[in-house]
């Protein structure tokens, strides 16, 4: 185990899949607090708009979105971002995950925004301050603070996620994996050396995002 | 009525008891090493057109063709066959927990590979090419790939190999070959790159023809062997005599030619193989 260890470039793959996870959940954040915004907003018009992205991205697979993405919109449409596949396939896979998890932050957000009693929406709305008013001052704020929890859950699903990237050919970790079962065939050892790097991006932010959940909670 | 409920609980008892009975014969009833040389299962790729492909129950190709070759040999009928699929990244897991008897699926001799499982044959000597668009002309082989966008397979040893041999090469990789094949047709990739047998599959296919060229360039050697438990040498004798009597009658030629051979596709130098003594 230690000779593969030490042949491949684990901590390269790794800080891939940490790249792609950390554009791609900036990314969700603004795309989904938008989308989460649309939904709660008085126009009813926006706020079928909201829900349509959400069902729409909710319910596509991620693996279709991320073949489309390089198969369908980059070769058949011609719709690349860069000439290198590399960058090319980077760049759609920031996008592609960002758009599909943005679903899922608008979702938490929204989760957050119904642990708003309505009463301090109506309060808002009756000492005069208009809807972007409300929203940026009373709502949103309380908002995140309520729907830490759920979001966390959502970024974590985002880091593993990440793997899918491999079917389009990102050297992230899921596709170091790929490599070394092909050459050294699989094994047990290899399959847990690779949960293992997960865990150890993950459970960190599992526990820091419970801690915080519980320290910002808004007190009521 | 709970009389009957007992009735039926004593039918279930019954086929439970039957059905291990059944396991316990069938895992005694075989020869050498506990293989029943008479109900062979053999993994197969199920979706390698040429070489393994499964329609709708129908298995056809060169593999395909070969096990049924080996099987009979060893004395078992085409109807005794029993086909699973044998995925890449699954083949040694399928031989060492004995879900399957013999690989043959596109897999190469390797000594990383030979650690965990014994090799029959070679019965295929493939190498790595080139698959182009049938009116690219630019395109003669790996030292004309510059500005070329190349297609393969995430992992893969082709993928790989071609890093190696093109450093800098444009590669762009997928979860499967029919994604490359779909983006060279689209003209979104330039050139797929695999075994020359894999290429020549998709160039034979019927809904291709005339559109894709394998290049006949090789650049790699791939010694394509039938995979079978560790240290089962008797059944790797069997298998190797059965490879050569399929080469000497002329039975190999045939399936090579009619795998194939639609697109003027020709073995590369070296086939058909003299099989290696087993170990």
């Amino acid at each position: 185990m230690g000779d593969i260890l030490a042949r491949y470039d684990f901590l390269g793959a790794f800080w891939l899949t940490i790249q792609l996870s950390f554009w791609s959940a900036l990314g969700a954040l603004l795309v989904g607090t938008v989308i989460a915004i649309l939904r709660v907003s008085p126009v009813p018009v926006l706020r079928l708009m909201g829900t349509a992205y959400v069902n729409t991205f909710r319910n596509t697979p991620l693996t279709l979105l991320m073949v489309f993405s390089i198969l369908g919109a980059s070769y058949v449409l011609g719709l690349s971002i860069a000439q290198s596949v590399e960058t090319n396939l980077f760049y759609w896979a920031i996008i592609v995950l960002s758009v599909y998890h943005a679903a899922f932050v608008c979702e938490a957000l929204r989760s957050g925004v119904n642990t708003i009693p309505a009463g301090q929406a109506e309060a808002a709305r009756s000492i005069g301050l208009t809807f972007n008013q409300s929203l940026t001052e009373v709502l949103l704020p309380q908002a995140f603070r309520g729907a830490i929890a759920p979001l966390g859950s959502t970024l974590i699903a985002l880091i593993k996620n990440t793997t899918v990237a491999a079917v389009i050919g990102a050297s992230d970790a899921a596709g170091l994996m790929a490599v070394i079962i092909e050459n050294e065939t699989g094994t047990v050892g290899v399959f847990f050396l690779f949960a293992l790097g997960f865990v150890i991006l993950t459970l960190p932010l599992g526990v820091l995002f419970t801690s915080l959940s519980r320290k910002l909670a808004v007190k009521r | 009525m709970p009389l009957k409920k007992i009735g039926s609980l004593k039918k279930i008892g019954a086929v439970v008891a039957a059905a291990a009975l059944a396991l316990t014969l069938s895992a005694c009833g075989g020869g050498a090493g506990g293989t029943d040389l008479t109900a062979l299962k053999i993994g197969i790729k199920f979706d390698q057109p040429g070489l393994g492909l499964n329609e709708g129950g129908k298995y056809t190709g060169l593999d395909v063709d070969v096990a049924t070759y080996i099987a009979g040999k060893l004395g078992t009928t085409p109807d005794k066959i029993n086909w699973i699929q044998a995925p890449s990244a699954q083949r040694e897991t399928l031989i060492e927990t004995n879900q399957v008897d013999l690989v043959v699926a596109t897999y190469s001799i390797t000594d990383a590979r030979k650690e965990k499982v014994s090799f029959a044959g070679p019965y295929f000597i493939a190498g790595q090419d080139l698959l182009v668009r049938a009116d690219d002309n630019s395109i003669t082989g790996p030292d004309s790939l510059a500005g070329k966008k190349l297609c393969s397979v995430t992992g893969s040893t082709s993928a790989q190999n071609v890093q190696k041999e093109v450093p800098g090469v444009n590669l762009q990789n997928f979860g499967t070959y029919s994604e490359c094949v779909a983006a060279l047709v689209a003209k979104g990739v330039d050139a797929l790159t695999t075994d020359d047998t894999i290429l020549a599959g998709y160039a034979a296919q019927a809904q291709y023809a005339g559109k894709l060229r394998v290049v006949g360039k090789p650049f790699s050697t791939e010694n394509y062997g039938v995979g079978l438990k560790k240290g089962n040498t008797d059944l790797c004798t069997k298998v190797t005599d059965a490879i050569k009597a399929m080469i000497e009658d002329g039975s190999w030629q045939k399936a090579v030619d009619n795998n194939l051979g639609a697109a003027n596709y020709k073995p590369g130098p070296g086939n058909p193989p003299t099989p290696a003594a087993c170990s």
